[in-house]
């Protein structure tokens, strides 16, 4: 054992944890293993497409049309007699792009506005909130469905209108938080001995932000994976022949009389996306807030 | 005493605030002095202009605050109440810096102590190692033990008195000439407050600070402190040297504080004395002294006008026609 026991002034013993304890600790917890498990389960095949698909992607093979499971097509074909599993792990990478990219952008800009609502002056915090409740008062798919409309299926589109659409639901965590820290003794005291309104915001608010606010980011990156899948399964989504899970579907759909491994393929890895980043969630936020420690 | 030898200097401070009931005048004509390497204590009842008093000296005020035009402190030869913002941030910290009543609550907790400690030399540049060094050696300072290993450890892994502690050496950090402690000991127990109290005596020592101390506990001034203020209401009622101070109180209410104390309390009573009646509305005020309407020993002067200051000794003054009547 590496870890060292001391006495302290009060004889309580402290255990010193080796570096990256929150890892083990993160495996220690069944679930977050599971979760974690699952999510490089997802990444692992996302990253490999191009070499662990048997097939190409777009290559079609008419005679072997909605074929079931077999040898040759792990998971099946489709109606144009494409590889399902190929498209599988390539529609993996597509919707880890667009959660990702979007998840990210939407958590960094929620912080930043959230904070300025909260900790700005008021004039600022009545407009951010103006344009928030704005913002949330149109359903995802409709606003999407809009602005699709407008400027066409593609990919970034959907990136913007998932950023433009959970932005709010950022920030107003981060405002709400804020506004609570703002006034604890603490925030006081760190200004009593001379940090500024930027150092009050960037060193000590924001650490107190994160562990919420990435709890937020986990569940939603497999909101954002579904409306992805929703909007290509509306055909609004991804142009063919780039493959999502949402087409998969939305083919299985199609030929559901005929056969029904095209909708179990493409629903599969939304599951486990899911369950991936939300148990990989729910384990961070006990691994990162020091408060909820244990056994320290 | 020359001017050379004051720390902080606050002249005719006045502090308001605008509430829906209107102008809540929470401090009124304040003059208030600190000598270099002395400890001066405020005492006073909840309310009665403390927390005020500190928190305009380092203007850290609540935004519906107005400070009265005429008010002046002077803090070695700067007026604080004319400061632009960034003047401001250099003086905390680094020049005043404060402690704070409740331990449990001044730190931030998902930050470790470490890093908050380090926080406060973002003016220096000197590499982080040294900075962790200086660290180690100011907690060692105050007494924690193991300090290099604990700057590593968050808030919630201290005890309420080593938080606090830790709180004395964040103050210190910059060598400041002037360290206001809010009640540092009102949230402790009564041994942690004895040690605490010891350490700050020390302290005062090894840095040469002068101190603003506040507190509701009589004993607690009498022990550490060089000067007392004694404040009711918004204003300054009495003023001195400390031990001229407690025995020969001036004022009423400072002598029924006094008597108010438990620990004065020779004989033992099913009734702890109290000061009958409660602080004046501050909205509205009495045109006499402010302590006129519990006052047991009110006469005529007392509802025409308000007192001055009058000399009790040397360095003693009252706010109270008791004393210029010398009755």
């Amino acid at each position: 054992m590496t870890t060292a026991i001391e006495a302290t002034e009060a004889g309580a013993p402290i255990r010193r944890e080796p570096r990256f304890s929150w890892l083990w600790q993160l495996l220690r917890d069944p679930l977050g293993c599971f979760g974690l498990i699952l999510v490089l389960l997802i990444v692992f095949a996302a990253l490999g497409a191009d070499v662990l698909s048997p097939y190409d992607y777009k290559a079609l093979d008419i005679k072997a049309r909605l074929a079931s499971p077999s040898v040759e097509h792990l998971l099946g074909t489709d109606n144009l007699g494409r590889d399902t599993f190929s498209r599988i792990l390539h529609g993996g990478r597509i919707a880890l792009y667009v959660a990702l990219v979007s998840v990210g952008s939407s958590l960094v800009l929620g912080l930043f506005l959230g904070m300025l609502a909260g900790y700005g002056p008021r004039w600022l915090d009545n407009a951010l909130m103006l344009l928030f409740d704005a913002v949330r008062a149109f359903p995802v798919i409709m606003f999407a469905l809009a602005v699709i409309t407008v400027v066409g299926p593609s990919l970034e589109t959907i990136i913007f209108v998932v950023v433009v659409t959970t932005v709010p639901g950022y920030a107003r965590i981060t405002r709400s938080a804020t506004l609570s820290l703002k006034n604890t003794e603490f925030i006081l005291a760190e200004r009593s001995l001379g940090a500024g309104t930027i150092r009050v915001m960037a060193s000590h608010l924001l650490p107190n932000l994160i562990a919420p606010l990435l709890i937020l980011a986990s569940m939603d990156i497999p909101v954002v994976i579904t409306i992805e899948a929703g909007l290509s399964f509306l055909g609004l989504g991804v142009k063919p022949p780039t493959p999502s899970w949402g087409s998969i579907l939305n083919d299985g759909y199609s030929f559901i009389r005929n056969t029904p491994w095209l909708v179990i393929a493409g629903g599969i890895p939304l599951i486990i996306t899911t369950l991936g980043f939300t148990f990989l969630g729910e384990a961070m936020r006990d691994v990162f807030d020091p408060k909820l420690k244990k056994d320290r | 005493m020359s001017q050379n030898d004051l720390v902080l200097d606050v002249r005719d401070l006045s502090v308001s605030f605008r509430t829906g009931r209107g102008k809540v005048r929470a401090l009124r004509h304040v003059d208030i002095t600190v000598p270099k390497n002395k400890i001066v204590g405020i005492v006073g009842e909840s309310g009665c202009g403390k927390s005020t008093l500190i928190n305009s000296v380092l203007r850290l005020l609540a935004p519906n605050a107005i400070i009265e035009p005429g008010s002046q402190v002077d803090f070695l030869g700067d007026d604080v109440i004319k400061m632009s913002n960034s003047q401001l941030t250099d003086l905390r910290g680094q020049r005043i810096s404060m402690v704070f009543q409740d331990p449990m609550t001044a730190l931030n907790p998902v930050i470790s102590v470490g890093t908050q400690m380090t926080d406060i030399l973002y003016r220096l540049k000197i590499p982080m190692a040294e900075k962790r060094k200086r660290a180690a050696d100011m907690l060692a300072q105050v007494g924690i033990p193991d300090a290099q290993r604990r700057l590593e450890d968050f808030p919630h892994q201290f005890s309420g008195g080593m938080r606090q502690r830790i709180c004395i050496a964040m103050a210190l950090m910059m060598n400041p000439a002037l360290l206001i402690a809010d009640e540092p000991t009102t949230a402790l127990d009564v041994t942690l407050e004895a040690q605490i109290i010891h350490l700050m005596k020390e302290l005062r020592e090894k840095f040469e600070c002068s101190m603003l101390f506040v507190s509701h506990n009589l004993g607690l001034i009498a022990e550490l402190c060089d000067e007392v203020i004694v404040m009711y209401a918004g204003e300054v009622v009495e003023q001195g040297e400390v031990h001229d101070l407690f025995h020969r109180a001036a004022h009423p209410y400072t002598r029924m504080l006094l008597e108010c104390d438990p620990a004065r309390i020779a004989e033992a009573r099913q009734e702890l004395p109290t000061i009958t009646g409660s602080v004046p509305d501050m909205i509205d005020l009495p045109p006499g002294c402010i302590f006129a309407p519990r006052c047991p020993r009110r006469y005529e002067p007392c509802d025409a006008s308000p007192p001055e200051p009058y000399a009790v000794s040397d360095q003693h003054s009252a706010r109270c026609f008791l004393v210029r009547d010398g009755r």
